[in-house]
């Protein structure tokens, strides 16, 4: 009997699921950032922001969402393990051109945008949550952390705008091929929708890689 | 023609191999890959020399043993064949061509080129067959199959168990061979009565033999002789979810 989770089958859908459900986070993020450009003033963001940090129904979600992911980030490591082992000796030759360029370098994009989220958390989420240190200001009598005024002038450095969209430029080639490949990991393939997952991969890619870019560089040179 | 061909040799399982380099000359461009090995081996019996171990039984494409990976690519470079449908016209003059056997843990090298593929076996024996009792039999009639269902058990079931996804896959994964002996099984009825059974058994043993997963790349179905398609691996991922949720 294979164990679900053990099992190699089962541990691609676990990755299948989480990997879906970290893209559906993606698009609320962006959601949220854009609100930083839409409006001239930062209370909106700021606003939204603490709603995100203080509603407890959010904060249960938040639990579900490194939950998620975890998963996605353990399961990965230990699949591309069992993979590496599984080929003790490597060709002398490979022409591996006839496979989907992105699908053969997704553990490389992954690690760096994990190095990129270890940094992001830290520079954001911990600094707000655990490290201090971040302004606060009163918007309609209600004190809240200043994180609009911290993006902001965070992103007032060309490097940290460069580190952040060739981040994001990564996470786009990891999408390029993990969007399309989770509905075929989920035994979802068809003839007529199939290519639409494609063609929704895709478009969903440029989405987040246009969105979360064109944020810092509007900050860096607008405001 | 004339080529530079650099073969891989080892004696046994238990040695380490090497490349090592062999001229041929006067190889006719219309002869197949295998034709060309024979030339080869013909000229190293005459000098008293080792013969390269290779496989090759039926050639003409049905039975799966040549499992030679040719610059890169298992069966060479062409589209939907096996090595001895391999012709030396797909070669330029003068080329260098290096041959490896197959490169995965359940598949060890016996000899030179040749691999020891009985984890695919392995993996038959866990569910892939029918359970029937013996007796006359049946007419083929009976039992009404849709043609479309027809027809893709039938693609599926054109797998010669040659080994060629898993020497072209990244993770040496066994997944389209695996997903091959199953869909031609999970499209008919008569074999939906194991099909829970089937699928648990062989991914517990394709899992236990060592075989990575797999990342839907596409290099398996783009290196298949036969034609198996990635849609097979999806019915595969379906019949393994319905044998474990539903």
């Amino acid at each position: 009997m294979a164990n679900f989770f053990t099992s190699s089958i089962g541990k691609k859908l676990m990755m299948a699921l989480a990997g879906l459900f970290l893209s559906i986070f993606l698009l609320v993020h962006l959601g949220l950032n854009s609100l930083l450009v839409i409006f001239d003033s930062t209370d909106k963001f700021n606003i939204a922001a603490h709603f995100m940090g203080t509603n407890i129904l959010i904060k249960i979600f938040e639990v579900v969402l490194f939950g998620g992911f975890l998963l996605h980030i353990i399961y990965g490591i230990i699949v591309q393990i069992y993979n590496w082992i599984a080929r003790p000796v490597s060709y002398k030759v490979s022409n591996n051109a006839q496979s989907s360029f992105f699908s053969k370098y997704m553990i490389h994009t992954a690690a760096i945008i994990f190095a990129f989220l270890v940094i992001h958390l830290s520079d954001f989420y911990f600094k707000a949550k655990f490290f201090g240190g971040v302004e606060e200001i009163s918007i309609h009598g209600k004190e809240m952390h200043n994180l609009g005024a911290l993006v902001i002038a965070k992103f007032q450095m060309s490097g940290f705008v460069i580190f952040y969209v060739l981040s994001i430029l990564f996470l786009g080639f990891h999408l390029l091929h993990g969007f399309q490949s989770a509905f075929q990991t989920l035994g979802l393939n068809h003839k007529t929708y199939t290519p639409i997952i494609y063609g929704a991969g895709i478009i969903f890619s440029i989405i987040v890689v246009v969105g979360y870019s064109l944020i810092p560089i509007l900050i860096y040179f607008i405001r | 023609m004339d080529l530079k061909l650099k073969i891989w040799r080892q004696k046994n399982q238990n040695t380490k191999g090497k490349f090592v380099t062999y001229p041929v000359s006067n190889i006719s461009k219309d002869s197949s890959f295998l034709e060309m090995m024979d030339v080869l081996n013909e000229s190293l019996i005459a000098k008293d020399e080792e013969p390269i171990a290779f496989d090759h039984d039926c050639r003409e494409g049905i039975c799966g043993c040549c499992s030679l990976y040719i610059n890169g690519r298992p069966h060479g470079p062409d589209e939907k064949i096996t090595v001895c449908q391999l012709h030396m016209r797909k070669f330029k003059d003068g080329e260098t061509v290096v041959i490896e056997p197959w490169r995965a843990r359940p598949f060890p090298v016996i000899k030179d080129l040749i691999v020891d593929r009985t984890a695919f076996d392995k993996i038959i024996t866990e569910g892939g067959y029918i359970s029937v009792n013996t007796g006359n039999a049946a007419d083929a009639s009976v039992i009404p199959i849709s043609k479309e269902d027809a027809d893709l058990s039938f693609d599926a079931a054109a797998c010669i168990g040659c080994g060629a996804c898993v020497a072209a896959c990244k993770n040496a994964s066994a997944m389209l061979f695996v997903s091959a002996k199953i869909s031609q099984f999970a499209l008919l009825p008569q074999g939906r009565i194991e099909a829970k059974q089937r699928v648990d058994s062989m991914i517990s043993k394709m899992d236990e033999l060592g075989f990575g997963s797999c990342t839907n790349t596409g290099a398996c179905e783009a290196e298949c002789p036969k034609g198996i398609t990635l849609t097979n691996i999806a019915r595969l991922n379906r019949e393994f979810i319905k044998a474990k949720v539903g």
